[in-house]
């Protein structure tokens, strides 16, 4: 995974809340076997209206997405972190997001900002304002900055720590061997194998 | 103090846990599709790791499926190339394969259960959010993405933050003919979408234990459209009498020990939960959904809500955009919404109960002229079962469409496709804008609710058709 560390870029502005991971990246595009190329798909619907913001070469080259609340609601599609950032987000900041999005966004190299609802709003407004306007996403100093606007977020300093340092996590847990196959030796003896009973 | 069940089952399974790290949780059974794997595969094939633990894996082909001419090649061509991925990687790895065709074959979360692999106490994951359905054996189980995937396949465990818990607790008995199906929409309307986040549920209560296993299971499988991590039923009786005599439950000395272990699992009387809400069984009558997410759903007996009515300015703003889509004016009621497709199956309400259930309804009676029904089996074991019963004569005389098992048209990822503008009324979990086809419309509801919305053309309960 490619280190994350700081940004800075244009914002794009979507106003909907609960968006869901069909919409994020529809079905049809799921059937691919690569991990590659699905920016394309990204929004592939709503990118059909001519006034989906998504269309506003205002934010041509966004790297921040600001997004209503619920943000990856829906299916457990890692798909749609790659449609993402195969895109050119690297963030995307709302005022809640789903658990496996959220979860499958750290695993790709999308940083997901949680800030409340008005910092959300107002970053939206700035931007609507100004599609010009900066906004700096440090991921060192977990801050956002954008105009006069600053806002601190919270993040573990484990996940930081390996975003940072863009670490493979099935690395860090094969340094656990010993500790896996000793919890292996431990295990019930009913427990159930799939090898045909 | 004492400990939930969820955390029961979580603190049995850390492996590792260190200060200002997540812990990393075992993995007792992989469930595998082919829509979330090949890349994970083919991440283990770049770094040039094994899968640790094939005998805790098991894999279907569901996602992509057709429903009819099984037996020919797919027509598809992409998604024979992901299906055709799937075999050529559980051959590399020595993971088992129910491919197409095959008896066991079905929708990874309806076979699972049906094969006793699912049990009480364990974690299961796949690549599927729907994987909350294994929680009614009071499992762990959890959706995950394609990274966690590749994990899991690499070393049979997942690091995790600890999740929350949160009680549902349902008092009372269902009144006739609301269903798991009804409760898990009621429960979803009141919470919302978001309302389970960071959690996971354990259903509680009277009525929740009254729900066989089959209803349990379709209450858990709806946990992730309320946001919820997992969804958890303690196992009782009615789990013992279930998974005794499957294929991969425990036998002889290994029950009896299983059996004494599994009673263990139950919330302590002392244990708190970090969120608690409650709803009375008496109150639950049959749900639809009106809008483009599943907590948007109301009594089949409502009318389509006004968003001007709406307090919160973000729930009109969805609520306006969802009417929008769905081709629905505030007002209207529900039962006067009229539908061209029916589409019972799916890993919500695909097993057999489900399909005895809308049978019920439609013996002796006929699809209203114009209407599409898909019957399709969650797996080849229930469509068996389904047959030695009749039921698929029922519905062949009704004039539904009798189907093979896959997810078909819950997503739509195969060819059982609606058109732009067609309208359905769904046993599946997601009323998402296009879910079931580019421009398609979908209410979620019961079985019973999609039968007699089959005959009357519009959205109905059972009680509603002439005898």
């Amino acid at each position: 995974m490619e280190p994350f560390v700081t940004t800075i870029g244009r914002a794009v502005p979507l106003r909907r809340s609960d968006v869901d991971t069909d919409q994020i990246i529809p079905s049809d595009w799921l059937k691919r076997v690569e991990r590659t190329g699905f920016g394309a798909g990204l929004f592939a619907e709503w990118r059909t209206d001519p006034g989906f913001v998504f269309n506003d070469d205002r934010y041509a080259g966004a790297t921040v997405l600001l997004a209503g609340p619920n943000f990856g609601t829906g299916s457990s599609r890692e798909h749609a972190v790659w449609a993402l950032t195969d895109y050119g987000l690297r963030v995307v900041i709302s005022a809640r997001f789903a658990d496996i999005f959220r979860g499958n966004a750290l695993k790709g190299g999308l940083l997901p900002v949680q800030l409340p609802a008005e910092t959300v709003e107002r970053l939206m407004h700035l931007v609507e304002t100004d599609p010009a306007t900066a906004v700096t996403v440090d991921l060192g100093a977990r801050q956002v900055r954008a105009g006069d606007l600053v806002a601190d977020f919270a993040l573990d300093d484990y996940t930081r720590w390996r975003l940072m340092e863009g670490l493979d996590d099935i690395g860090l847990t094969l340094r656990h061997e010993p500790d896996i196959a000793a919890y292996e030796a431990d295990r019930p003896g009913w427990l159930p194998v799939t090898t045909p009973a | 103090m004492g400990r939930t069940l969820a955390e029961k089952v979580w603190d049995a399974h850390v492996v590792r846990r260190a200060e200002g790290e997540p812990d990393l949780l075992y993995v007792d059974l992989h469930l595998v599709h082919e829509v979330t794997s090949p890349q994970a595969f083919e991440g283990l094939r770049l770094a040039g790791r094994r899968v640790r633990r094939p005998d805790l894996a098991i894999a279907t082909e569901d996602h992509n499926v057709p429903t009819t001419d099984i037996g020919r090649p797919i027509a598809d061509p992409v998604s024979r190339t992901q299906v055709e991925t799937l075999r050529r990687n559980c051959a590399e790895f020595g993971i088992r394969l129910h491919s197409m065709g095959d008896a066991n074959q079905g929708i990874v979360h309806v076979i699972g259960p049906q094969l006793g692999l699912t049990q009480p106490g364990m974690t299961a994951v796949c690549g599927d959010s729907h994987t909350s359905t294994h929680g009614a054996f009071g499992a762990l189980a959890f959706g995950i993405g394609t990274s966690e995937v590749e994990h899991v396949l690499a070393t049979q465990t997942l690091p995790l933050a600890r999740p929350k818990t949160m009680a549902v607790t349902v008092e009372g008995d269902l009144p006739p003919g609301a269903t798991a199906k009804d409760l898990v929409l009621a429960v979803i309307a009141r919470i919302g979408t978001g309302g389970g986040q960071g959690h996971v549920i354990e259903y509680r209560g009277s009525a929740v234990r009254a729900l066989s296993m089959e209803g349990r299971m379709t209450v858990c499988n709806m946990s992730i459209e309320a946001g919820a991590r997992a969804g958890m039923v303690a196992p009782d009786e009615t789990t013992f009498a279930y998974l005794q005599g499957r294929p991969h439950a425990p036998k002889d000395a290994d029950w009896d020990d299983a059996v004494a272990y599994w009673r263990s699992l139950r919330t302590d009387d002392d244990a708190t939960f970090d969120t608690e809400v409650q709803l009375d069984a008496a109150d639950i009558t049959p749900y639809v959904t009106w809008g483009t997410n599943p907590a948007q759903g109301v009594p089949l007996g409502a009318n389509v809500p006004d968003p001007a009515a709406m307090i919160d300015a973000a729930a009109r703003e969805a609520a306006e955009r969802a009417l929008a889509y769905m081709g629905l004016r505030a007002g209207t009621p529900m039962r006067e919404v009229t539908v061209d497709t029916v589409f019972i199956g799916s890993c919500t309400n695909g097993r057999i109960e489900d399909l005895r259930a809308a049978a019920e309804v439609l013996r002796d009676q006929r699809v209203a002229d114009g209407v599409r029904v898909l019957v399709v089996p969650g797996s080849m074991a229930v469509k068996a079962q389904a047959e030695s019963e009749g039921l698929d004569a029922v519905f062949t005389a009704a004039g539904a469409q009798w189907r093979s098992a896959g997810c078909s048209m819950c997503l739509g990822m195969n060819p059982d496709t609606m058109a732009a503008g067609e309208r359905s009324a769904s046993t599946s979990n997601r009323n998402f804008e296009g879910r079931q086809g580019r421009g398609s419309r979908t209410h979620l509801v019961s079985p019973a609710v999609a039968a007699a919305t089959a005959v009357a053309g519009h959205l109905a309960a059972p009680t509603d058709l002439k005898g």
